[in-house]
Order: structure tokens, then sequence, then C-alpha cells
């Protein structure tokens, strides 16, 4: 089996490095950082913290050098999907292509240059440490599922996650995956940026009576969002927001959109905040929290 | 005719530089040296006007005669212990209040039984230094009186600041003015604050699903539906107030933009905690107003 990983930051080299521990998985990987292509190519791919792991792949900046895949896993920032599935799809003519990436939008874009799509949602994360070395740092399952408007089919999704578990990812298939990914998708809008607006870590956010009720506002606009699509959430939001404040949880975590905030990246806030909004007016309900906290990090992004 | 300026930022000294050229003039300020550097170089104005006003300035109100008009020109974080400063002394005084936000008159009637005048200024200056402030908006301020100050009263104050040089209008009933900023100032202030902008086009700007001025235009509509229930009928629209103060050549740093980024306290409390407190007094749901309040509230308590 081959499969190649559609931008090797941090959660994508998670599953490349693991991958490549198989006997029967080919990796490849794509990414336009080049100094990151070069030491993967040179020295390999290394992943320490939560799992120690080395893996041998291929990886190009050159879309053009991809062979034939069986399977893509993307998992770019949201905002490069589309051109980064672009730039690839050639090379997936013939097979299914994941995502494991964050917010609302990624499968529609895929699904504009691949015929098997599969939505997913993955929780493992981890930081780039330096060329060639990421940091493993949390562990996690990932779902995948068929993207229903250009589905792939049940038993490649049953391929693609065997191979994943073996390797280390534990990974589940389901028939709708939509559960999982708004649940998450609700998570990280209630939350993320709220604390990249205040400056405050999860558990500050969350200690906050007031501000707590904020992101109840939120969720609430989301789950509505949800219900009206017909998806039932695997867990209540809610209780991973008050999971995740308790101290030897992620009290004192901030929100990857306060780190893009702090170093005034670009934010996946049309993605999330937006995605749900844009959702909101196809199904008719209303969203003017989840507007509002849109259009203040929008602001904020200009203002650099 | 002796008049206190009470609070000399850059809008107490315009107000004292100014009446000090038609009238006795007394700076009632905090810091000592403050107090020297005005009683040896007087105060010095620039931009607008181009003039330097004798004053007398103390930091101790024991140290002040007695005097016929008091305007209390601090910021409204500051008014309490202004107001109380005063307790006790000055019979003879009227006292002006130009606080940003709702309140100020109550602050200061429970510590004396001075006449009031309620006020509120659109003009705006930058101090250079203790002993020289740039006056920059010419725009006036309104007079109104509180409780049973008569109205003659409120009308010879304004004459004495358009004699002065400064414009200045008496209105029987301040609240259309003082209610048109209150909703301008939450607004523009708040959302400037979290998105680090200052008040420039995209305060104005609709055309995207995102832009920043739907979100204002929705504050604006919800601080109105709250003055419509509270029975004032406003003296601007704070929409037009907005897309006016956009287009003038350079952008506004609001204050609590400045106060945020210097990481000092804001006037979030009186001036959208105001707002709120009214809706709910009303009975008036206020969503979005209620979030920004707690989302700047948030962030000053991210300072510590």
């Amino acid at each position: 089996m081959r499969v190649c990983v559609v931008g090797c930051g941090a959660v994508g080299s998670l599953f490349a490095a693991n991958l490549a521990r198989l006997e029967d998985v080919e990796v490849w990987a794509y990414d336009l950082f080049e100094e990151h292509v070069e030491a993967i190519n040179r020295d390999g791919l290394r992943l320490s913290g939560a799992g120690d792991v080395f893996g041998r792949l291929t990886a190009t900046s050159d879309p053009s050098e991809l062979p034939v895949c069986d399977f893509g896993i993307v998992a770019t920032k949201a905002m490069h999907t589309a051109a980064a599935i672009e730039a690839t799809a050639a090379a997936f003519a013939h097979g299914c292509v994941a995502t494991v990436q964050n917010g609302l939008g990624n499968e529609e874009a895929i699904a504009n240059h691949v015929e098997r799509v599969i939505r997913g949602t993955t929780f493992p994360a981890g930081k780039l440490l330096e060329p060639g070395h990421v940091q493993w740092d949390v562990k996690g399952d990932t779902t995948l599922g068929p993207f229903e408007p250009r589905p792939a089919p049940l038993d490649e999704i049953e391929r693609l996650a065997e191979a994943c578990t073996r390797a280390g990812m534990p990974t589940t298939v389901v028939r709708d995956a939509r559960g999982p990914q708004w649940r998450k998708v609700i998570f990280n809008a209630a939350t993320n940026p709220v604390g990249a607006l205040t400056r405050l870590t999860h558990g500050r956010v969350c200690e906050d009576p007031e501000l707590r009720r904020l992101v109840s506002g939120l969720v609430d606009e989301g789950k509505a969002v949800a219900a009206a699509q017909g998806i039932e959430l695997d867990a209540d939001p809610e209780d991973l927001i008050d999971h995740a404040a308790k101290p030897e949880i992620a009290y004192g975590h901030k929100a990857s959109m306060l780190q893009d905030v702090e170093s005034r990246r670009p934010t996946e806030i049309d993605y999330l905040n937006g995605g749900i909004v844009r959702f909101g007016e196809e199904h008719s309900v209303p969203t003017p929290l989840n507007r509002a906290i849109w259009s203040l990090v929008k602001g904020l992004e200009q203002s650099w | 005719m002796r008049a206190c300026v009470i609070g000399a930022g850059a809008i107490g000294s315009l107000f004292a530089a100014h009446l000090a050229t038609v009238a006795d003039v007394l700076v009632l300020t905090r810091r000592q040296e403050h107090v020297q550097e005005l009683n040896d170089q007087g105060l010095r104005v620039s931009g607008g006007h181009d003039f330097t006003a004798h004053v007398t300035a103390a930091s101790d109100p024991g140290d002040l005669p007695d005097f016929d008009m008091g305007i209390i020109a601090t910021k409204a974080t500051g008014l309490e212990a202004a107001a109380e400063s005063l307790s006790g002394r000055f019979p003879g005084a009227m006292i002006m209040t130009v606080q940003n936000g709702l309140g100020a008159e109550e602050v200061v009637r429970r510590h004396g039984n001075w006449p009031l005048i309620s006020a509120v200024t659109f003009m705006s200056g930058t101090k250079h230094s203790d002993t020289h402030v740039e006056y920059i908006l010419d725009t006036p301020t309104w007079l109104g009186p509180y409780g049973d100050t008569p109205y003659e009263r409120v009308q010879e104050l304004a004459q004495l600041l358009v004699d002065s040089g400064l414009k200045a209008e008496a209105l029987p009933d301040l609240r259309p003015a003082q209610w048109s900023k209150l909703i301008f100032n939450a607004t523009v202030n708040g959302v400037a604050a979290l998105t680090g902008l200052p008040h420039d086009a995209h305060f104005a700007a609709e055309s995207g699903e995102a832009d920043l001025g739907r979100l204002v235009h929705a504050l604006v509509d919800e601080g109105k539906r709250v003055a419509a229930a509270a029975g004032v009928e406003l003296h601007d629209d704070p929409w037009e107030m907005n897309v006016h103060a956009t287009k003038r050549g350079s952008a506004h740093y609001p204050s609590m933009l400045e106060d945020v980024d210097a990481r000092r306290p804001t006037e979030v409390q009186l001036i959208n905690g105001a707002l709120v407190r009214e809706a709910e007094r009303w009975g008036v749901d206020a969503p979005l107003q209620t979030a920004l309040y707690r989302l700047v509230a948030a962030r000053e308590a991210s300072y510590s």
C-alpha cells in the first residue's frame, strides 16, 4: 500500500513516521517547507515525546514527483487545503483521500479534485521542533468515515484505518463521521478564539463564570447547526471543555489559535466559527455569536 | 469666576488651558512633579490652537481656595477617588462630569450636594508632556443639567467654554447625547481593544461575510434597542457617527485599545458594563454587547 501525507507538519508527521514503520506501507510526504523535506530525505523523520518513533520515507515539494498512491492523508492547515489538493490530485486519481484536519469545509475542498473522499477527525497533537523532528505531545484516536457526496468505499477506509492502528495511531471507521468531527469543531470554535481574544489559557477562560457562559453560548449555536443537519454528536462538547479545564489535563494550555495570534500567523477561524456560520446559513440556523467571534478574529488578523 | 479642573490628562488639560484665557483656573492633579511643572511653566496648547496658559496647580485639595466651577476630567477609573477628594469642601461650587459611560453623576453625588452638570465631550487631544497638550479634534462638548440644576447655569457654563475658544452646546436633556456616545464608545472601544485595530475603515466595511462593519452595525443596533427601551431618543445615530469618524484622514486610537496595549486598566466597566447593565435593567437581550463586555473584561484580567 502506498500512502502520501499531504502537509507534513506536526499532525502529518505523526501519521507519516508511524506508517513508515510498517513493512507493507510505502510512505510519501508532500510539503512546501524545503528544509523539512530535505531533512526527512537525508535523515528520516523522528518523533519524540509521547512516543519515540523513527521512520524512513520520501518527501518532496514537487507534486510531479509523487507516484500514484492508494491513499492520501491531508494534514495541512485548513486554509491550505485547496491549493495542496489541487497540486497533488493527480497522484490520487485511483486512490482515496482522507482529511485529518481541523475545521469544516476540508472534505468539500478535497472533493473538488478527488473522486473518493474520507471524512476524518484526529486528536493526536504535536509540534515541529526542527526540520525532520516532531514532538509528539498527545496521543489520541482518529475516526474515519465516507464523505457522503463523494464517498470512498468502506472497505478501502477499513484498509487505511487498519494500517494506521497497526502503526500505533488507533483509528476507527464509522458510517457517519460527522459526529466526532462536529464535536471537535464545536469544542475548538467555542474555546480557541476566546483564548485568542482574551489571551487567557483554557483553564482561566473556564473559571470565569461570565466568560464560560459565552463559551456555552457558542457551543449552543454549534449544537443547533449540527442538529439541523441530523448530526448526532458522539459526546457533549461541554463535558470536553470542563474536562480539559482540569489542572491535570489542559488548564494551562494556550489554544493553538492563541499561539497563532501571539506569533501573528493566520488562524483557522474561517474553518471553525466561519464554518459554523456557513453551515448555519445553509440550514437557516442563526449563529450571531459565532459570527461576532469570526469578525473579531478576522479584525485581529487584519491589525498585523 | 474661578474654575478648577480635577484631573489633567488630555481632556482636563484642554479644558484648563482654554478656560484660563477667560477665568482663574486651578488644576488638581495627583503627582507632585506634575503640580510643580504646571506652576513653573504653565500649560501649552498646540495643534488646533496655539498658546500657553497660566494655571495654579495643587495635589492636595486642602491647598485650593474656593472655586465656582469644578470640572472632573479624570478617566472613569479615577472618578471615585477624585470625587472623594472634594468631599466636604467647596460648598459654593457647581461640578461638571465628562466621564465616558453612564453614572458619573451618581458617583459624585455620593460625595457631596454640589449642583451637577452632565457633559459628554467629543474633543480630543494628545498629551505630549505634563505641560503640553495638542488639541486634535475641535468637536464639541455637550452639557445638560443633572437633577434640579437650573438650565440657565448650564447655558452660562456652555457660554464660558465657547468664550474660552472651545466648542460647546447646552442641551436641556443630555441623555440623548450621552446615550449616543455610550453606544458609540462601547462598540468602537470594545472592538478596537479586542482586534488591535485603530478606528479605521474596517469598522465601516460591510461587504464581506466576516467584515468587521457588520459586527459593529449589529452591536450598535443592540445598543439602540436598549436606548429605546430606556425611553431615550438618541441625539445622533451611533452607526453614522462611526462611519463618519472612519472617514477622517488619520485613524484614531481609541483609549481602550491604548490601555490594553499598555496593559492598563480600561474603562470597560463604566462604558460596556454600563450599557449591559442598562440592557438587564430594561429587560432587553443584548448578547453581542454582553459578549464584547465579557471579552474585554477578561482581556484585562489576563494582565495578571
